[in-house]
């Protein structure tokens, strides 16, 4: 709902702390959706995902979520999917070039960048959207990712320390 | 200035070291030479004639002009059927791409054929959406974004791999644009934005109708601080524009231009609009040519390419340099031979 939506740019400081926690929370747990079984858990985990964050942020499931780099304003809602900033339409009176009635998805995140302890996230440069991923559990994708560097860094000290 | 291993048309030059690409634009540029580009109208027609006789309008006044790829979601004649014509006779056009028509599929391919082409400049652009063209029931594309458009094409040039990793045997060797606009909001997001574009891959910036020189200033100024103007050539936009009306009608209808009220009341207020119009863009180019970090001047002059000449002729930017164009050589030595 866009007032919601609006209403969660204005509170990105807040949200952008809630959901470090929620990460690490998430994260912890690894070793329970382990057993669980990451498949089993994708179909009902995704579809809590797309409850709490359709109805927060609009989200439209691109399952790689970006969040926390467009200050919590979902970037898939611009028309032109856009993941690196604010394309050069944008009205002077900062509504979308497509959706007239609609406040730039990237004004909002700016002004939601702004709240955030991690602002210069967003100066960042985006990857393309991986298609496939959409629909999927970008929280159990996250944990997975995590999980993956930590083994990454493990080995990388493991086999310089024997050096 | 003449370039000494001028091409036989069709073959390229040779690349020189620390370019990207075997282009007269790169060259002009890096030579430190104040270089002018413009935007070629694209046909609404199959006949090749027509994008020679635009082409030609341009000749000795323009180092480069850009094929557009669909601009304004309107259709005409595709960007790579414009570079495959105009490469055929030894001009390097700057062709346009656009995310909005095409998927990462269909645009990698476009790069390598336009590359093998010879085009030498490619530049990367999300493109408007297409509620602002003639066929606003098409299904936006939008796979990728300018910036990771421009990343892409990167990755094919320097790592020689598409997206996908698998190995391209031989990469495209382009030289690499994006655009800017300064003007739209949020004015401060503006510099950083241009600090992703060229993070991702960008070496020169062609700017949107640029008529409000204390805004563009600041935006040169603030990327000047983030240490942006030694990394790219920034070419801001210029184009006169025929009446107050039309300017006015261009400010409501076509996304992203800026146009002050300064500027219209002007235009309304002259005997000869359109000459007022002409005569602004010529100051424009002067007044912009002086400001630290622009390299050159890109001319869009939507449906009054003729006057293209004279503008730059007026400005004096060129400072008597005469850019290719096909039988430049021939000419300039027949001229000198009769005097």
């Amino acid at each position: 709902m866009y007032s919601v939506r609006r209403w969660a740019v204005r509170h990105a400081g807040g949200l952008d702390r809630f959901y470090q926690g929620f990460e690490t929370l998430i994260v912890k747990l690894h070793p329970l959706w382990e057993k669980i079984g990451y498949q089993r858990l994708e179909r009902p985990v995704a579809k809590i995902e797309k409850l709490c964050k359709g109805l927060l942020f609009d989200c439209k499931m691109c399952g790689q979520c970006a969040l926390s780099e467009t200050g919590m304003s979902c970037s898939m809602n611009c028309p032109k999917n856009l993941r690196n900033g604010p394309c050069g339409g944008v009205r002077q009176n900062g509504h979308c070039e497509v959706k007239e009635d609609m406040r730039c998805v990237w004004m909002e995140a700016w002004d939601g960048n702004r709240k955030m302890q991690t602002g210069e996230r967003i100066l960042a440069v985006q990857l393309p959207v991986d298609f496939s991923k959409k629909d999927s559990s970008s929280w159990l994708s996250r944990v997975r990712e995590v999980q993956q560097q930590a083994v990454t860094e493990r080995t990388a000290e493991h086999s310089s320390g024997k050096q | 200035m003449v370039i000494h291993d001028e091409p036989t048309p069709g073959e390229m030059l040779p690349i020189l070291p620390g370019h990207s690409s075997a282009g007269r634009l790169e060259r002009v540029l890096r030579a430190g030479h104040f270089a002018v580009t413009a935007e070629l109208a694209p046909p609404d027609s199959a006949n090749p004639q027509d994008v020679y006789a635009r082409a030609e309008l341009f000749d000795g006044y323009v180092d480069a002009a850009n094929a557009t790829d669909g601009s304004g979601a309107n259709c005409h004649m595709s960007s790579v059927g414009i570079c495959a014509l105009l490469t055929r006779i030894g001009y390097a056009p700057i062709m346009q791409v656009s995310c909005r028509d095409k998927n990462r599929i269909a645009i990698q391919g476009d790069v390598l054929g336009a590359a093998a082409m010879g085009v030498s400049n490619i530049l990367c652009l999300t493109g408007d959406g297409v509620q602002a063209g003639d066929h606003p029931q098409a299904k936006p594309v939008f796979d990728l974004d300018c910036m990771s458009l421009l990343e892409t094409v990167r990755g094919m040039r320097d790592k020689a791999e598409f997206l996908s990793g698998r190995k391209i045997s031989d990469p495209p060797k382009v030289f690499l644009g994006g655009a800017s606009n300064p003007f739209a909001p949020p004015l401060d997001f503006r510099p950083h934005r241009l600090a992703k574009k060229i993070a991702a891959g960008a070496q020169f910036i062609q700017t949107n109708y640029c008529f409000d020189v204390p805004r563009f200033k600041e935006f040169m100024a603030r990327s000047r601080d983030l240490g942006l103007l030694e990394k790219v050539f920034i070419l801001p936009g210029v184009g006169p524009m025929a009446s107050a009306r039309t300017a006015n009608w261009i400010r409501n209808n076509v996304p992203g231009i800026y146009i002050p009220d300064a500027v219209i009341e002007r235009l309304a207020g002259a005997k000869d609009q359109k000459k007022e119009g002409q005569q602004l863009c010529v100051e424009l180019i002067q007044e912009l040519s002086e400001i630290e970090g622009v390299s050159g001047i890109h001319v869009m002059a939507y449906r009054q390419e003729e006057s293209v000449p004279e503008i730059i002729k007026s400005s004096g930017v060129l400072q008597g340099r005469v850019p290719w164009y096909p039988g430049r050589d021939q000419k300039m030595l027949q001229e000198r031979a009769r005097s």
